[in-house]
């Protein structure tokens, strides 16, 4: 009985979107808009700013570190930034713990750092002041990650944030104020049974879609992939749930539309300004940083970005999946206590 | 004949609107029960309250001697006097989805024969027009081959011909021993199909019987009305049973013959006299003292 109620309210939700011919579209076309257009404009790779990473101290006689054009990333861990170095996200690295500075040679602009790196500090002299002669090279290979591979993940959590909560969220509050919420609480149906059933229709619905989005920009793009699918979907399908339950708290007692619009708006803004989406938040003041840990959006795209990029494995990710499967319990709960028909 | 349904000391207050007063009643099974009331008597609220969806603030509702629980609302079919349907979705899916909810529905044939459905099926819940969507609500009500029906106002928004068809189907559904509980602002509908009806105003029932007990307790004989344009006032005022609206007056009399040669003596103008018998509508105004007050 439950199952035959849960198929026939699957059914009719998933109906309703496939019918909605706009928000249909909307959701298809507006992604896989947005990551050709990217791809497109970011195509020149004509950024105006070189990426230093800096490890250790900075000596001031390094003269490089002081150029206008230059933007500076401070590392902790030399190994990180040599991960960042041999994926083109920096162009050189300056570690001054091992006063070494290594350059990928796969890296035009790299290479071109090296060369303005030696002629400056070989023309420093006096003592105390770091010459060339006081680093060591060290040399890093590894493809570039265009941005555009970067960027994928970002999109593809981004819709799928707008998509799940919008489409659960704002949902439910319209069907409680018109009165279906209402007439069909004068039916058997248990609130928990149809509240799974919209959350599951939107599940696939948000999974497709960003099946779709991404293997159609895939076609033309040739995404960077270096981990599996099968991790990605599955990190993809608890994103969702996470974002979809986040809804569910959102839709569990509201009956204003504006209202709920407003409020999911103040919501998804800033993930959307602070989860990675279109910039990497490296670099920014850490008190940012510290909050977007606590956005789903963030977790997703990092993760995704792990596998996709580093070809991380689950283990890897196992800290995102943590924190996403435990929102979503937390999200679940909360929106379950709260949840009314009227 | 044994109560289906029960209410007992029902309160519920929205504010400082007291909007079901202390409300008692009971409801034989196999009926049809009409609650009349002008507009914001409570009406809506009592049946809401019997259905479950309302909870009062005091009193209780019993459904065949036990307080109604959550499987009650398998065996009743509901139609609020306001709701929207599901969007995007046809008629005949709408109907599916409802069916899916019962452990033993209605075959879907019967139920759009009965509510005269087959030339929308195919179209979208959100293109039907008002008496469409009425009789689409209605669909949805029997789908569950309820114990009780709870109609809000089922009629309203019916051309003449679809009102007809109601009726009938009323008839159909109280032959299957279904409990049928309506509220109407059509007097004539509630003389016709209800064996009982309760007039509530003001949160409270006012009286509660059968139409015919009823008009018997507050009627006697037949009712004169007459156009009033100001005259003879003078003349009128030695008559018993006699009301005076805005442009009419209203004689109750049960000496006709008498009344209608005394009117004749006084010189009051005879132009315009109707005679009928006293229905539920005369009753109603009577005891609401208007039929529009809000
Ligand atoms: N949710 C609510 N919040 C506040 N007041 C309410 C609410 N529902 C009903 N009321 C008030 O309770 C009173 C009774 O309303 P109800 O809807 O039961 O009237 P009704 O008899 O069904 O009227 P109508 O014939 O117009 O449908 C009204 O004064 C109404 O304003
Ligand atoms: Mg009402």
């Amino acid at each position: 009985m439950i199952i035959r109620q849960f198929a026939a309210l699957f059914k009719a939700r998933t109906m309703e979107f496939v019918r909605d011919r706009g928000t249909f579209y909307w959701n298809l076309l507006f992604p896989v808009i947005l990551v050709l257009g990217m791809a497109f404009a970011f195509s020149g790779s004509d950024e105006k700013l070189y990426k230093i990473g800096v490890v250790g101290s900075p000596d001031a006689s390094v003269r490089i570190l002081g150029m206008e054009q230059m933007h500076v990333i401070h590392y902790d861990q030399a190994g990180d930034a040599l991960e960042k170095l041999a994926r083109h996200q920096i162009d050189f690295l300056l570690d001054f713990d091992k006063r070494e500075f290594a350059v990928n040679e796969e890296s035009n602009k790299g290479r071109f750092l090296r060369e303005l790196f030696t002629a400056q500090q070989s023309a420093v002299g006096g003592t105390g002041l770091l010459t060339v002669e006081a680093f060591d090279e060290r040399a890093v290979s590894g493809k570039a990650t265009r941005y555009v591979d970067w960027l994928v993940p970002g999109v593809i959590g981004m819709n799928m944030m707008f998509s799940s909560l919008f489409g659960v969220g704002y949902v439910l509050v319209r069907y409680r104020k018109n009165g279906v919420l209402k007439r069909l609480k004068a039916t058997p149906v248990h609130a928990l049974n149809f509240v799974s059933a919209q959350a599951a229709s939107r599940l696939v619905i948000v999974l497709l879609t960003s099946v779709f989005v991404f293997s159609g920009t895939n076609l033309l793009l040739h995404f960077v992939m270096r981990g599996s699918y099968l991790n990605l979907l599955l990190l993809t399908a608890m994103g969702i749930l996470c974002m979809i339950s986040l809804g569910l708290v959102f839709a569990s007692r509201m009956r204003s539309e504006e209202l709920a619009g407003g409020l999911l708006n103040i919501v998804t803004f800033p993930m959307l300004a602070l989860s990675g989406v279109f910039f990497s938040l490296e670099g920014s003041p850490a008190i940012l940083r510290t909050i977007s840990r606590a956005f789903p959006l963030t977790h997703f795209i990092e993760a995704a970005r792990k596998i996709m990029l580093d070809g991380a494995g689950l283990a890897q990710i196992a800290p995102n999946l943590f924190f996403l499967g435990g929102l979503t319990v937390i999200f679940l709960i909360l929106s379950s206590a709260l949840f009314r028909w009227e | 004949m044994t109560d289906i349904l029960r209410v007992e000391n029902l309160s519920k207050y929205y504010g400082s609107v007291k909007a079901v007063d202390n409300v008692s009643f009971a409801i034989p099974e196999g009926i049809c029960f009409g609650l009349l009331g002008p507009n914001g008597a409570g009406k809506t609220t009592t049946i809401e309250i019997m259905e479950g969806i309302t909870a009062p603030n005091a009193g209780r509702v019993l459904f065949r001697g036990t307080p109604i629980g959550a499987d009650f609302k398998k065996k009743v079919g509901i139609q609020f006097q306001t709701t929207a349907l599901p969007e995007f979705i046809t008629v005949k899916e709408t109907l599916e989805l409802f069916s899916a909810f019962y452990a033993n529905p209605r075959p879907m044939d019967e139920v759009i024969r009965l509510c005269s459905l087959e030339d929308i099926l195919q179209r979208d819940n959100q293109k039907l027009s008002g008496g469409q969507k009425q009789r689409m609500l209605l669909a949805l009500a029997i789908i569950p081959k309820p114990e009780v029906v709870f109609l809000d106002e089922p009629t309203t928004g019916l051309d003449p011909q679809a009102r007809r068809n109601f009726w009938d189907l009323i008839g159909r559904i109280k032959a299957e021993k279904t409990t049928v509980i309506l509220t109407t602002h059509y007097m004539d509908e509630a003389q016709l199909l209800c064996e009982q009806v309760a007039i509530m105003d003001q949160g409270k029932i006012m009286e509660i019987d059968t139409p015919d007990a009823l008009l018997a307790k507050h009627f006697d004989g037949v009712l004169i009305s007459l156009p009033y344009d100001g005259c003879c006032s003078d003349a009128l005022s030695g008559f018993d049973g006699l009301v005076m609206h805005d442009d009419s007056i209203e004689l109750q009399t049960t000496t006709l013959d008498t009344s209608l040669k005394k009117l004749l003596a006084a010189h009051v103008d005879l132009e315009g006299l109707s005679i009928h018998k006293p229905n539920l509508e005369d009753l109603f105004i009577k005891l609401t003292g208007s039929s529009l007050r809000t």
